[in-house]
């Protein structure tokens, strides 16, 4: 499915576009509501096949609802209310009864490494059992790979039978990582995946997703507006629910905006 | 630079003061327990021999064993564990990861909370009226066990239900964001970590049903019979009646048979609870987080 359409209507610079790119993630005028509280209002953007997209903005700017509502994880939370349209590959993710097998193809990081209390070998073999893998020279397969895509391999290869969750942070959050890919994920979502991990594991999996993206689509929230400088292709600035800017990350740091707020943002003057 | 002031030595002051208090009160709580214990094996041990356990009282209870009753508390534990353990969890499974929160679910939990208030003599004669005669179970071990059952349901679902809340929800957000349904969660990562607090509900459950009485005595225990049970639906003897009969009951009882009976009693079940705990502490010591 190849168009042109370009997410809010709004014309986007050009700069190094070709004109022609697949939509991963189409989204029109997504609201989210918890109870009365707005957390998104109003927000249009197309995700792009193959591009790493950052959302910055400061805390409370509904970041992370807008993932929660990609991996349609409204369901479990009655409080939250989803309207407007996502599509996922062209499809509109609420018309997907079956949930799980779209959620299987979202990988999810969160802010805090979360190792499941299981051993690094089992926190990577989960998604794929949980999809119905049980050969083990198959699973043995996918753990090396993933741990190694994750760069964890060489410092847990000898010890992926002992808790998950007793590894370093910067470790536990590279597995959370593991663990994503283990899904074979056609999109990573990765929300402000540094804040509990030290500078060089940082940029040690910056690296990692560099690489990622050759293959699959990443969405990158983070609240370190030069982390989305130097990784995303595209930015969208989200302020209070509202989606203020989107474009070539490049512009938003040359001032190539539509929102004075953006400018400020990014330069550092208020968030 | 460091001297106390006036109110830094009240806020010493008070802190003695009160780390006393509380240790005080601590050191209390094991009066009771000291105490009952070293009676009971004091004025008890001396009873006890490989014969008082596994023979049958004869002469009017005041000679022999009391394997019977040993034997029919055994089965009456074991039977309300397997009607009510995995009724509760299932309940509070249900109640922990699924239920949504209305009324239906407010209610339910007010039902709980109201059941464990139930006296045991009222749960006696609920039983005889449930068990005993509507299901035509009679005067059995399975009517006295389901009493019990019923009884210890809310011990049961509180217990489990409170371990599988302390699971953080973080896990099974990363599950969920992963596919799985909520049964593969809770199968996969919440039920393996709420295990042990599960067990600590079983144990509390095995102390309370293997001393109760009332509920018993109108629905399966008896005062004597000559024989073993061979099923369910016979009727049996129990410790803690057979206590309360050579008490009170009969007449020219040697003093020591009462503390015997007692000691053994709680001998099986701190026996009945050193298994579970030691399940637990081995499967808390492969799980952590």
């Amino acid at each position: 499915m190849v168009t042109t359409y370009s997410g809010n209507g709004r014309s986007e610079s050009t700069g190094d576009e070709s004109g022609r790119y697949r939509v991963k993630l189409g989204v029109e005028n997504l609201s989210i509501h918890y109870g009365s509280a707005t957390a998104l209002e109003n927000v249009s953007l197309d995700i792009r096949e193959n591009e790493i997209f950052g959302i910055i903005g400061p805390a409370n700017a509904g970041k992370s609802s807008f993932l929660k509502a990609i991996n349609r994880m409204d369901m479990f939370n009655p409080e939250m209310k989803v309207d407007g349209r996502i599509k996922f590959n062209g499809k509109d993710i609420s018309r997907i009864r079956n949930v799980y097998s779209l959620r299987r193809r979202i990988g999810v990081v969160f802010p805090l490494p979360v190792g499941l209390p299981l051993s690094v070998y089992d926190n990577v073999a989960l998604a794929p059992r949980l999809g119905g893998q049980k050969d083990r020279t198959e699973l043995d397969v996918i753990v090396e790979r993933c741990l190694r895509r994750a760069a964890l391999w060489d410092e847990v290869k000898d010890r992926l039978n002992s808790l998950g969750s007793l590894l370093s942070g910067g470790q536990q959050q590279r597995l959370t990582i593991a663990r994503a890919l283990s899904q074979d994920p056609e999109l990573l979502m990765l929300d402000e995946f540094s804040i509990a991990v030290d500078p060089v594991t940082t940029m040690r999996i910056e690296d990692v997703l560099k690489e990622l993206k050759n293959e699959i689509t990443i969405i990158l929230v983070t609240n370190l507006v030069q982390q989305a400088r130097r990784l995303a292709d595209r930015t969208a600035f989200f302020l209070e629910g509202k989606c203020l800017d989107v474009g070539i990350t490049e512009d938003l740091f040359t001032g190539e905006v539509s929102d004075q707020r953006t400018r400020d943002y990014v330069e550092g003057r208020f968030g | 630079m460091f001297e106390a002031s006036q109110i830094n030595r009240r806020n010493l002051a008070w802190q003695k003061v009160f780390r006393f208090m509380l240790g005080a009160m601590t050191a209390s709580l094991i009066l009771p327990v000291a105490l009952i214990l070293g009676t009971l094996v004091i004025k008890g041990t001396p009873v006890i021999s490989f014969d008082f356990l596994f023979t049958s009282p004869t002469n009017g209870m005041t000679e022999g064993g009391i394997f019977p009753a040993l034997l029919g508390t055994i089965l009456l534990v074991l039977v309300a564990l397997l009607a009510s353990v995995p009724l509760g969890v299932a309940a509070a499974i249900y109640l922990s990861e699924y239920a949504p929160n209305n009324w239906f679910t407010r209610t339910i939990n007010l039902a709980i909370i109201n059941l464990a208030g139930v006296p045991s003599i009222v749960h006696a004669l609920a039983g005889l009226g449930a068990f005993v005669l509507f299901f035509r179970f009679g005067t059995s071990i399975l009517a006295a066990s389901l009493t019990l059952a019923v009884m210890a349901l809310p011990v049961v679902i509180v217990a489990t239900r409170e371990s599988l809340q302390s699971v953080p929800l973080a896990f099974r957000e990363a599950c969920w964001n992963m596919g799985a349904t909520r049964w593969q969660t809770i199968r996969r990562i919440v039920l393996p970590n709420a295990v042990t607090g599960i067990l600590t509900g079983v144990i509390l459950e095995v102390s309370r049903v293997a001393g109760e009485t009332a509920p018993i005595m109108f629905t399966g225990a008896v005062f004597f019979l000559p024989f073993l049970p061979s099923s369910v639906f016979d009727q049996t003897m129990a410790l803690s009646l057979h206590l309360f009969v050579v008490s009170t009951q009969v007449p020219n009882m040697p003093e020591a048979v009462p503390y015997g009976v007692a000691l053994v009693l709680i001998g099986l079940v701190l026996l009945m609870n050193s298994a579970s705990i030691a399940l637990r502490m081995y499967l808390r010591g492969k799980k952590k987080w």
